[in-house]
């Protein structure tokens, strides 16, 4: 394919993408900014009013980062999770892969659909936080490039649950028993030196960890780890599930017989 | 001319040991009508699932157009449409969202792909349909769709597996003739059917394939020639006598009226019919038993077995 027809090829996969998580809105939009609701209200509101600060900011300021993050990994891995295995489900992947697109185009076209609902749940968050707080922007490039990169990271890990999962529970089974602890555990609601230190360098394994305080630092200048770390992290789990993303779909691994 | 397709060795091991091709050839010209025939689980499935890469190889060779798919998958890929046995389309998805999408994977800009979807539900009958989700479609329906699918590239080959499962005789014989006038139009196609009749009126060259082996791959014409053995029913007005024979010939008095004939190689019908008109025995109709096709089918079924 040339690359014109590898650019229309990439578009007509983001667009079907868009289109489906537009088409069931009120199962993939609404409820991030339901629950969110509630965090900010139940955590932020009731319970914070009791914390006092955090990182030298008020519990509210301090959690609204992490929850804003929250919503971006749970979407945008969703996202490509659970459209990847319908369409291995149902068996239209095979509109796909009987066609020229080259394997990068097929996981850039299911990546850039997670980025698109990540980014757009993280702006109905962030609106509805509004509410609640006051929202200021330490480093907006920053801001930019962790929502970017995250979404990234978790689209990719959404799209090898999708191509692991043989059932609709699979998809879920990681989500309930890897990433909830992992996004619980990686300081989106209290900062790492709480943790006796022990706790706070197993906590350095999570990848959770790096894009949260990468996007506290943006919005707010602070963070428990250091931002290069942060970023050299964060880029080096893009890479890694990047490739391991592409060695799935180019070998046919639970994709062809 | 290079041939359509190609194949040579071509070999399938599952997983499980089943060996499902066993080094099979096969050559389809371009501009051909060919039928890929054979039992349940004889490999026809396979052999395409091979072609358009949903099935890995375990060895041999598959040509597209002159284009190796070892050496230049997409390329071979683009000569290719499919019409696959099972539906394979996202049900929740509109009709005219399915063909456009199909368009854009091999590169169509969505202007052109938006006029070909629209001639294509026009000719495959889907248009008032194509705002409809597919799974709101009857099972003839979405047969079409799909073969309106498989042609929105303009496919130079175009692959049916069992195009016509569950799809009722008019909408068979509807779907066959415009597979006719695409293949009139220069599209090469190949069949697989269990509707032999079907494949003796469209096609013109034959395999047949058996545990994984191409038990014959001729024209249909020549294979016909070689049938040693035919079985006609004479339908006659009158009432047939309790015995009757003619010499040299198997008969066999089904009911009053219906006499049943078998006819060897280098048999005709003439001394039969003499010996019913000495009778006083009017015939008004004759048909063959079984399809012609389908008695050569089981006949070489059984000698490779």
């Amino acid at each position: 394919m040339t690359l014109f027809e590898q650019y229309i090829a990439l578009l007509t996969i983001v667009r079907k993408e868009i289109r489906r998580y537009l088409r069931i809105w009120s199962q993939t939009l609404l409820p991030s900014a339901i629950t969110m609701s509630l965090y900010y209200v139940i955590f932020g509101s009731l319970i914070g009013s009791r914390i006092g600060e955090m990182g030298g900011y008020s519990y509210m300021e301090f959690v609204v980062p992490g929850l804003i993050m929250m919503a971006i990994v749970t979407n945008s891995y969703a996202n490509v999770a659970s459209s990847f295995f319908g369409a291995k489900f149902n068996h239209s992947v095979e509109e796909l892969l009987v066609s020229p697109v080259p394997s990068y185009v097929i996981l850039w076209g299911y990546i850039i659909g997670g980025v698109t609902r990540g980014v757009l749940v993280a702006i109905i968050v962030t609106a509805v936080s509004l509410f609640f707080t006051k929202l200021s922007i330490n480093n907006a490039t920053i801001v930019v490039a962790v929502v970017v990169l995250t979404s990234v990271l978790f689209a990719l890990f959404g799209f090898i649950n999708g191509v692991f999962a043989n059932t609709f529970d699979d998809i879920s089974i990681v989500p309930t028993f890897v990433l909830t602890p992992l996004i619980y555990l990686g300081g989106v609601f209290y900062s790492l030196d709480l943790l006796p230190d022990f706790w706070a360098m197993v906590s350095r394994a999570n990848p959770l960890v790096y894009v949260v305080n990468a996007f506290r630092y943006g919005m707010l200048g602070v963070s428990d780890v250091n931002i290069t770390v942060a970023f050299t992290m964060i880029v080096v789990f893009v890479i890694c599930a990047y490739l391991y993303s592409l060695y799935l779909l180019n070998s046919g691994k639970r994709l062809r017989s | 001319m290079t041939p359509a397709l190609k194949i040579q060795g071509l070999r399938k091991t599952y997983q499980n040991g089943f060996v499902a091709l066993d080094g099979i050839d096969l050559e389809v010209a371009q501009g051909d009508f060919f039928a890929l025939l054979g039992p349940n689980g004889a490999g026809k499935s396979t052999t395409i699932g091979i072609i358009s890469s949903l099935v890995t190889k375990s060895g041999g060779k598959v040509i597209v157009h002159g284009v190796d798919i070892d050496i230049d998958y997409p390329g071979a890929k683009k000569f290719l449409g499919i019409v696959p046995q099972e539906f394979n389309f996202n049900v929740f998805e509109k009709v005219e969202d399915i063909l456009t999408n199909q368009a854009g994977y091999y590169g169509i800009p969505y202007g052109v792909a938006k006029e070909r979807t629209e001639h294509y539900l026009n000719r495959l009958g889907l248009a008032d349909k194509r705002h409809e989700s597919a799974r709101n479609l009857s099972g003839g329906m979405k047969r079409r769709l799909m073969i309106a699918r498989a042609l929105i590239h303009a496919p130079k080959l175009l692959i049916l597996d069992e195009p016509t499962a569950g799809v009722d005789i008019e909408m068979r014989r509807a779907m066959y003739e415009f597979l006719k006038e695409i293949n009139a139009a220069g599209t090469t196609i190949i069949l697989t059917t269990h509707y032999l009749e079907d494949a003796e009126a469209l096609c013109r060259n034959i395999a047949i394939i058996n545990h994984g082996k191409i038990v014959t791959n001729r024209s249909i014409r020549e294979l016909l020639r070689d049938l040693n053995k035919e079985v006609f029913l004479l339908d006659c007005a009158d009432t047939l006598p309790a015995e009757i024979a003619v010499n040299g010939f198997e008969l066999k008095r089904l009911d009053d009226h219906c006499l049943e004939v078998v006819i060897n190689k280098g048999q005709d019908l003439t001394a039969v019919f003499r010996t019913l008109g000495d009778k006083q025995i009017s015939v008004v109709s004759m048909r063959n038993e079984a399809n012609r096709l389908e008695q050569m089918f089981v006949n070489l079924l059984e000698q490779s077995a």
